[in-house]
């Protein structure tokens, strides 16, 4: 025996702390382990946890609004919208400016898509309206160009706003860009902002500076020798027109000081500056509060309107409503996929019970051929099997063909056995049955017969020794098979969307059809996280009923 | 001992068993149980005991014969209406019940009442001492404890005809030893008629009235154990029952409960004969070690005795054992008492031994 008569934690034989030492010891293992399982496990985490992330998060995601439009959703915080007013002036400047900047890098569209999926028609509003950003500025060019022919040269504005001091705003545009386009715009762009422009001519320098960034880093063209956009024009004439810009402006006298003060002098034929009016006759779709709202609501950068979707709801002003009912269609498919997983599930065990049973209990030379006949399914594509049940179940299929020649069904009545939640459930209920099987059997394999025979040998008939003794022994399998059927029916997608019609559709297909058609990939990751959800719960539901003890996938 | 299969409680008439109808596992088996008898069936893996044991409790039928029960044919009945008690290999507790619910099952399905069921249970438990043990699960309790439970459920409805099935096959050997002394005794206060089958020979010597010993799907003896023992009938027997030092050779001369056997080495040899009938029979002589004579006093004078030269002594605590070369044979057992008197032999040394006539037994070849 060691000495242990002192105190304090116990030490190994070189006096360091046992539980020190241990750790050592074992680190070497550990590390041997973790390096063993490294490859399958960045195969997981990049093929699998990585891509269903980034899936989910875009069942939240809205940053395609403030990221396209920044300036205008500042502009809409005021704007109340309930009373039926449109916002005011300055939201629609804003709004011209951020659409000018969004149409030249084509990312208008991607927002008028989006904006779609909440409201039909926004998507047009978007398209039309971004063609005609040039018409709305065109006035300004030419008020300008009449005032002074220098502004029709890309040296004069370069001259005008080259300086130093307004690095700050062109970082800040230089965001503006990224956030919009979703990828990094460094790099020189030949031109630095003056900072006294800046100051003076706020709005123009910001429009310059956006231009100034594109044509450097997109269009990879030299800032002093270009025109710039419309939109500067614009910028422009709202910054002389502003109260005080001509007091401001008197004492100027850098770069340009002369263009300026005849721009200033001809101020009185500047045309009227009215960019709602010339929104809404470029297209009606700005006049309709009810766009305004949308768009204020899908304003920030995250929002739940997806699952609010996806549960028949819709979000307003005022908070979440539910659909008019002609449009719920979610819960319902939700339900009935719910329901006719269960039916499946449930016809999976009746079928696949005395199956598994005969397996077990066969020799083994006749359970070795009832064996290979349960997998011959897993060993046929699924795809071939499904289209086999198509020809089976068709009205003038041979199911039909042969209860008809039996007499059963009149040839008139043939049963309607695809195209709906039967033809769903029957093949279904096929495709699943070796998940049943073969946790049922490798259960059953490992209850002894003498069992059985022990019950017996008591005094139990046969049907009281199946039942009390027999069957309570082979829960664990029902659990571990109805667990894998009805998690995997619950997601399927290809049976019912071959033999199903539109009554045997599962969510599964709505997702896909907004992963593949509709494009509406945050609704179809709000659904799929429902989806999700709802395992999850139902396995936790089991757990407390049954016990995931209770489920055995062999001995 | 019973003048007709009726008067025996349990008879087994001309049964035969195949499975696979090309070979017999079961050949022509005539077996009458005693009402309270406590009887054996012993035998190698192989040999049809557990196939009679289970054609006696329903899970087998017979190719052909009959077997009786109280004088009725059972053959028709189903095992569940048999009322005949068993006790499996590995008990087949019923995992998901607990103790007293094991218990109850049997009652249960006899549709008897709660009172009496709880009293019938508890009786049960109390008599193979497990009396606070019926809440637990059978994965609760030990080997032995499961064993005791397994014999409870077996007893507590009261059969009048109990079988086991090698019950103590999985219990470690003192325990199991424990339990033969306790199964016995049961049996006998309830007076129930027990069939026991297993192949550990001293289980079989230990517990029963009577042994059948199988072979070949034929019952090589039938008789109680210290005959067993003693007069085997055979060599199958010898040799399966206890240890036995073997040695062949011819019979030259035989007359009455005497004869002389010629070795294969040309020592000759006193025994008795019992399988030989006939001068120039092959046979092979029995011996058991413990009867195996070193003190030529104790032997008559007219005795042939036989050379043998020490191989091995071992030393056994209670026994010693020597083993030693002799007519050419390397496997000659000796048992000698651990007495305070007795030689210890050491490898090398030429002794001579010999034997009473009566404890050489000629069997068959």
């Amino acid at each position: 025996m060691t000495d242990t008569t002192t105190s304090g934690p116990m030490l190994s034989a070189d006096g360091v702390p046992l539980k020190t030492s241990l750790a050592r010891a074992l680190r070497r293992q550990k590390l041997r382990a973790l390096i063993l399982i490294a490859p399958l496990l960045a195969f997981v985490v990049l093929t699998f946890v990585v891509p269903i992330g980034s899936m989910l998060f875009r069942s939240v995601e809205n940053q395609i609004v403030s990221g396209t439009l920044p300036k205008t959703i500042e502009a809409l915080e005021t704007w109340e919208g309930q009373d039926g007013t449109l916002p005011d002036q300055e939201v629609f400047q804003a709004l011209f400016f951020d659409m000018f900047r969004a149409a030249e890098a084509k990312e208008h569209t991607k927002l008028g898509s989006r904006l779609n999926y909440e409201r039909t028609g926004f998507s047009s509003v978007f398209r039309t309206t971004g063609r005609s950003l040039d018409d709305i500025g065109e006035p300004f060019q030419d008020w300008l160009e009449d005032a002074d022919p220098a502004f029709a040269e890309g040296l004069t504005w370069y001259e005008i706003f080259s300086g130093t001091g307004g690095e700050d705003l062109i970082e800040e545009r230089r965001a503006i860009w990224a956030n919009m386009v979703g990828e990094g715009f460094a790099g020189d762009i030949g031109f630095t902002l003056s900072g006294e422009m800046a100051q003076l001519l706020p709005q123009t320098a910001a429009a310059y500076s956006d231009w100034a960034i594109y044509t450097a880093i997109v269009e990879d063209d030299v800032v002093a020798e270009e025109d710039p956009w419309e939109a500067v024009y614009a910028a422009l004439a709202l910054d002389l027109a502003r109260d005080g810009a001509a007091s401001a402006l008197a004492a100027y006298s850098g770069a340009g000081a002369a263009p300026i003060a005849n721009a200033l002098a001809a101020l009185p034929s500047l045309p009227e500056i009215d960019f709602r009016a010339a929104f809404i006759a470029e297209n009606d779709g700005w006049g309709d509060t009810g766009n305004w709202q949308t768009l204020k609501i899908y304003s920030p950068d995250y929002t739940a309107g997806y699952f609010l979707n996806a549960i028949d709801m819709e979000k307003g002003l005022d908070g979440a409503t539910a659909r008019p009912e002609s449009q719920q269609i979610y819960v319902k498919l939700f339900i009935r996929t719910m329901i006719m997983s269960l039916i499946i599930t449930g016809s999976c065990i009746l079928l696949g019970y005395p199956v598994a049973w005969l397996l077990a209990n066969l020799p083994v030379r006749s359970a070795n051929v009832l064996m290979i006949l349960v997998l011959l399914p897993f060993w046929t594509s699924l795809l071939v099997r499904t289209s086999a049940w198509k020809v089976l179940l068709q009205q003038q299929g041979v199911i039909n063909d042969i209860l008809v020649w039996l007499g059963f069904v009149d040839d008139a009545n043939r049963l309607i056995l695809m195209n709906n939640s039967t033809g769903t459930i029957i093949a279904m209920t096929h495709i699943l049955l070796p998940f049943m099987i073969l946790p049922l059997y490798s259960v059953m394999k490992t209850i002894p017969p003498s069992y059985l025979r022990a019950a017996k040998s008591l005094g139990a008939t046969n049907w009281t020794a199946f039942w009390r003794v027999y069957f309570p022994q082979s829960i664990p399998g029902i659990g571990a098979g109805s667990i894998l059927v009805f998690i995997l029916a619950i997601g399927y997608y290809i049976t019912p969307e071959i033999v199903g019609g539109t009554d045997g559709v599962f969510i599964s297909n709505r997702i896909a059809h907004h992963i593949s058609s509709s494009l509406n990939w945050g609704l179809a990751a709000a659904l799929g996280s429902i989806l999700l959800v709802l395992v999850l719960a139902l396995y936790w539901l089991y757990d407390r009923i049954v016990g995931i003890d209770n489920v055995k996938l062999g001995g | 001992m019973f003048d007709t299969a009726k008067d025996a409680f349990v008879a087994f008439e001309h049964v035969q068993k195949s499975y696979d109808g090309e070979t017999l596992v079961v050949k022509d088996l005539n077996l009458q149980i005693g009402q309270g008898e406590f009887l054996t069936m012993l035998g190698p893996s192989g040999s049809g005991k557990t196939t009679c044991l289970m054609m006696l409790a329903g899970f087998e039928t017979a190719t052909h014969g009959e077997i009786l029960l109280q004088g009725r044919p059972i053959n028709n009945i189903p095992p569940h209406k048999r009322g005949i008690g068993m006790v499996f290999q590995n008990y087949a507790l019923f995992p998901h019940m607990s103790v007293a619910e094991n218990l109850a099952f049997p009652l249960e399905v006899r549709g008897m009442g709660k009172s009496e069921r709880e009293t019938k249970i508890k009786r049960a438990l109390d008599m193979v001492q497990m009396g606070d043990f019926g809440g637990r699960r059978p994965a609760q309790l030990s080997g032995g404890q499961q064993q005791r439970i397994a014999l409870a459920r077996a007893l507590v409805f009261e059969p009048e005809l109990v079988l086991m099935d090698e019950p103590l096959g999985a219990l470690d050997k003192q325990l199991r030893e424990h339990m033969q002394f306790e199964i016995t005794n049961l049996a006998h206060q309830l007076g129930i008629t027990t069939v026991y089958v297993t192949h550990d020979q001293t289980e079989a010597l230990t517990m029963s009235d009577r042994v059948a010993v199988f072979d070949d799907g034929r019952i090589q003896q039938l008789d109680p154990p210290d005959v067993l023992y003693e007069q085997p009938q055979n060599s199958f027997v010898a040799q399966f029952i206890g240890e036995n030092n073997t040695l062949s050779g011819v019979v030259t001369q035989i007359s009455g409960d005497r004869c002389l056997v010629k070795l294969d080495s040309g020592d000759e040899i006193d025994a008795r004969p019992v399988n030989v009938s006939a001068v120039g029979d092959r046979t092979t002589v029995s011996i058991r070690p413990e009867r195996v004579e070193m003190d030529k006093r104790r032997l008559s004078p007219d005795a042939h005795t036989l050379k043998g030269e020490v191989l091995e002594f071992i030393y056994m605590g209670d026994i010693f054992r020597t083993r030693l070369r002799v007519a050419g044979s390397d496997d000659f057992i000796i048992k000698t008492r651990n007495a305070p008197d007795q030689q210890r032999l050491t490898p090398g040394t030429q002794i001579e031994i010999g034997w009473l006539p009566d404890d050489c037994r000629a069997l068959d070849a």
